[in-house]
């Protein structure tokens, strides 16, 4: 299973991504270069963290018209397996493929820490191998991680059960203390129409090995390895374990 | 170009706090957007206008989240 890891100039998470990729052995993570013309046939697509073009003008506002995104916007549009994370997830939605757009953290400040997220459904590529309702402990590294969207489209999300993860406390609510950026309704990720295409501020390639200090972003990967074999239904499974090493 | 009405500005609603504790309580509402200048080849203001206004639409401005106004001030001379 080929994997896409697209490098912008100033993405800075492209490594951690190919690493947790390489974690499981039917996956062949290989690196695009925003330049490259052609994604070549890969079977899914990561858009990584990081400051792409320094987050020049807008985060992802200029990364979404480097040549490759042409071929990314294909393969989306193909109903291809496209994840994009942290700087990811605001160039998909410069570039349309999500709705909305992440604004500056309500605190104005930038925000490196744990946060808790509910995996609010099992309906997608990247989340079938998660129990929902479960609730994870990933990282968020970002100043500008704040989901908005007009009301019409955030009820469309809800009532499509667009909403990948939620922000919550580490008890599972929506209570004072879970929001970390003032996103609205606490979203952390998001599918768009056809659900093959997610955007998520926390870095679950982050939360892939126990020394790391979490393993929870371990079912991203379990998921998309599942849905690309063909596994369609959710299945929830001990997403959080460890992948069989070679 | 500025956030949208009705958006809620982070940075507008702390520079507004700033400015009521400095005494200017009278500013009830800022907005804190940017300003870009632009030089720009056209053979006149209408056509310059027009094709800013196609920059901001593309690239510029984001329109979920920003308004903007493009107006020419003036000319620069070869």
């Amino acid at each position: 299973m080929r994997v896409a890891v697209v490098t912008f100039p100033g993405s800075n998470c492209d490594y951690d991504c190919y690493k947790a990729l390489q974690l499981f052995p039917e996956f062949s993570p290989e690196f695009r270069w925003h330049r490259d013309r052609e994604l070549g046939g890969v079977d899914a697509v990561f858009l990584p963290g990081g400051f792409s073009y320094g987050d020049y003008l807008r985060p992802g506002a200029i990364a979404r018209f480097s040549p490759i995104m042409e071929s990314v916007t294909a393969f989306a549009r193909a109903g291809g397996p496209v994840i994009g994370i942290c700087n990811g997830f605001q160039l998909l939605c410069e570039n349309g493929l999500l709705p909305g757009a992440l604004l500056r953290n309500e605190s104005l400040r930038f925000r490196s820490h744990e946060v808790h997220v509910r995996v609010e459904t099992e309906r997608s590529p990247f989340t079938l191998a998660y129990e929902k309702g479960s609730v994870l402990r990933f990282h968020i590294a970002h100043g500008d991680g704040n989901y908005h969207a007009d009301r019409e489209t955030l009820a469309m999300l809800e009532g499509e059960d667009r909403i990948a993860f939620r922000y919550v406390t580490p008890s599972g609510d929506l209570g004072p203390g879970s929001n970390p950026n003032g996103s609205a309704h606490n979203i952390a990720g998001i599918l768009n129409t056809e659900r093959n295409v997610l955007g998520m501020m926390p870095h679950p390639e982050r939360s892939v090995e126990a020394l790391l200090g979490s393993t929870d972003g371990l079912g991203i990967f379990h998921s998309l390895r599942a849905h690309l074999s063909g596994a369609t239904a959710p299945l929830a499974t001990t997403a959080t374990e460890a992948a069989p090493r070679d | 170009m500025k956030p949208r009405r009705g958006l809620l500005d982070p940075q507008g609603k702390a520079t507004q706090h700033a400015l009521e504790s400095l005494g200017f309580g009278e500013a009830r509402e800022v907005r804190v957007g940017k300003v870009m200048d632009l030089e720009v080849e056209a053979a006149g203001p209408d056509q310059a206008s027009e094709r800013v206004e196609e920059m901001c639409r593309k690239l510029l401005a984001n329109p979920v989240t920003e308004d903007y106004e493009v107006s020419v001030v003036g000319e620069v001379s070869e």
